[in-house]
């Protein structure tokens, strides 16, 4: 019995490496994702069938594909229609790109490179690129990404369905984009990466502050990238962003999964190692001509991961690194945070009188960390009454319960006569 | 197939490098690159004819497109491609995306009927 219990476990340990792989390279072959998706599950069954009377075969990611082909074979026999337009399909893949001989390489094909490009491809809505991410690279399942995303099951099925059709009736191709194309569509693969992660790092709603196994499929994901795009310096840059944020994770929250500010995090219980890792992909991100957006918020992260304590933070450097970063992203949020790095480095009035400007930004509208922000540094000049103001106004806006006790305290702090 | 669409207020062919021989040299690119299939442009809108037909079968016609209609169809092509990128890429070179105008990009629905 145990033995069974062990080679169901790595059943599941076999898929989860090898699902993305094995998806992949089916769509390369038949390319259709339902019927690459519906294959793949019948072979994974088949592994759970046969793997803990038979054993774990010693190449178990070929023996899952080769299973989860003769399926595909099969299917196509009994639909001739279907077989027609995939055969069609698939010579014009093969004209584009012909495939290398099946024995060239003991290693299995790896078409997930390609697969990162469908899912995040720029015809498909922005909001569906890290669903499909996470459903056909990282295997997750339908309900597992709706959880993710915070939305109910069945529009998650709808959103997938509906994006799965446009890959399909659109023809959005199954390939990895050309070197002069690739500076155009990198980002919108990383941003779905960076997507996940955010909303594993700062939920938008909900209970939890953050949520780790979310975030850390985004490394996963980061990191398969990496191995794919050596050459490519935003990969070492999102994925150093990453892991020096995630380092930060078990400060982030108290007991009781109360929030704790960045200024207030026990330094010691930072990730070091992970750190240094990070830090070192900072250095590939920067060494070069034109740095991207991910390896400059990566140095940025390492310069707060470094200091010993706030006021030992190199704060000139990160106000200078924020201005870079403006001038390649002239987003509002990241000027709210440069106001932020600003008001450490020449005290709060300065800081203030940057948000300020940003006061009638609409698209800061609604986003409760404006308000927070401001509402921090009335309090720290004293002025009371205009901070109150300020965290109740936050407090209209904020999402998650643990940011909402914190806003709540600092109301009462500064209220408390 | 590609469709030409331009902003109603500038319905002009000149504008922003629009002109009349960037669309015959976009024409003929696609020719030569042995991916057209057909296409046309249309007459300008004061030409256009509305006909809608009501749930009890009495026809409305109205004398051009609605009032409401912020960019309108200025003509069309239909081409061969393999896949989505690479219409895109041809909808990019037209001079149809320029100068405040868009194209969409929509697949050919392949209908099976029996015969």
């Amino acid at each position: 019995m145990a033995g069974q219990e062990a080679a169901v476990g790595s059943v599941e340990a076999v898929f989860r490496e090898e699902h993305g792989r094995l998806l992949a390279s089916l769509v390369h072959r038949f390319g259709d994702l339902d019927l690459a998706e519906e294959v793949a599950s019948e072979a994974i069954e088949a592994a759970l069938l046969h793997w803990p009377t038979d054993g774990v075969p010693s190449r178990p990611g070929a023996w899952l594909l080769t299973t989860a082909r003769r399926r595909a074979v099969d299917r196509l026999r009994r639909d001739r229609v279907l077989a027609t337009r995939l055969a069609v399909l698939q010579a014009e893949a093969e004209r584009a790109d012909p495939a290398p001989p099946a024995d060239a390489d003991r290693d299995l094909p790896d078409d997930r490179l390609a697969l990162f490009f469908t899912c995040a491809h720029p015809a498909l809505a922005a909001q569906d690129r890290g669903a499909l991410t996470l459903r056909f690279l990282a295997g997750l399942t339908t309900t597992e990404v709706a959880r993710a995303f915070l939305v109910p099951p069945a529009t998650m099925a709808q959103r997938l369905v509906r994006a799965k059709r446009k890959i399909r009736d659109a023809r959005i191709p199954f390939r990895v984009p050309g070197g002069d194309e690739l500076p155009d569509r990198l980002p919108t693969v990383l941003q779905a990466v960076y997507s996940v992660f955010t909303e594993g790092y700062a939920a938008s709603s909900g209970p939890d502050l953050q949520r780790i196994d979310l975030a850390e499929e985004a490394i996963r994901l980061a990191r398969i990238l990496r191995r794919l795009l050596p050459a490519e310096r935003e990969v070492a840059g999102l994925l150093g962003l990453l892991l020096l944020v995630h380092a930060r994770r078990n400060a982030r929250t108290g007991p009781d999964g109360a929030m704790v500010l960045l200024d207030d995090q026990d330094r010691g219980r930072w990730d070091h190692p992970m750190i240094d890792e990070g830090r070192a992909l900072v250095v590939i991100a920067l060494t070069g001509p034109r740095p991207g957006p991910y390896g400059v918020q990566a140095a940025i992260a390492a310069l707060h991961d470094e200091a010993a304590d706030v006021t030992s933070t190199d704060w000139p450097q990160v106000v200078a690194l924020y201005d870079v970063l403006l001038g390649m992203v002239p987003s509002p949020v990241v000027a709210l945070n440069r106001a932020a790095a600003v008001a450490m480095r020449d005290g709060p009035d300065a800081g203030l009188a940057l948000l300020d400007e940003l006061a009638d930004d609409p698209r800061l509208r609604g986003y409760h960390l404006y308000p927070a922000t401001r509402a921090d540094l009335l309090r720290r000049l004293g002025r009371y009454d205009e901070a109150a103001a300020a965290y109740r106004s936050a407090l209209a806006l904020v999402g998650t319960e643990p940011e909402r006790a914190h806003l709540l305290r600092r109301l009462a702090s500064v209220t408390a006569d | 197939m590609l469709l030409f669409m331009s902003p109603t207020t500038e319905w002009d062919t000149t504008v922003d490098g629009c002109s009349f021989e960037d669309w015959i040299r976009y024409d003929r690119e696609m020719k030569d690159a042995g991916i057209w299939v057909s296409g046309y442009p249309l007459q300008d809108l004061t030409t256009c004819t509305t006909v809608q037909v009501g749930p009890d079968g009495d026809r409305t016609i109205t004398d051009g497109p609605f009032a409401e209609t912020r960019e309108v169809l200025g003509g069309y092509d239909i081409i061969d491609v393999p896949d989505l990128d690479a219409a895109m890429e041809w909808a990019a070179r037209s001079p149809g995306a320029l100068g405040g105008g868009s194209v969409q990009v929509r697949p050919v629905a392949e209908i099976e009927v029996e015969v």
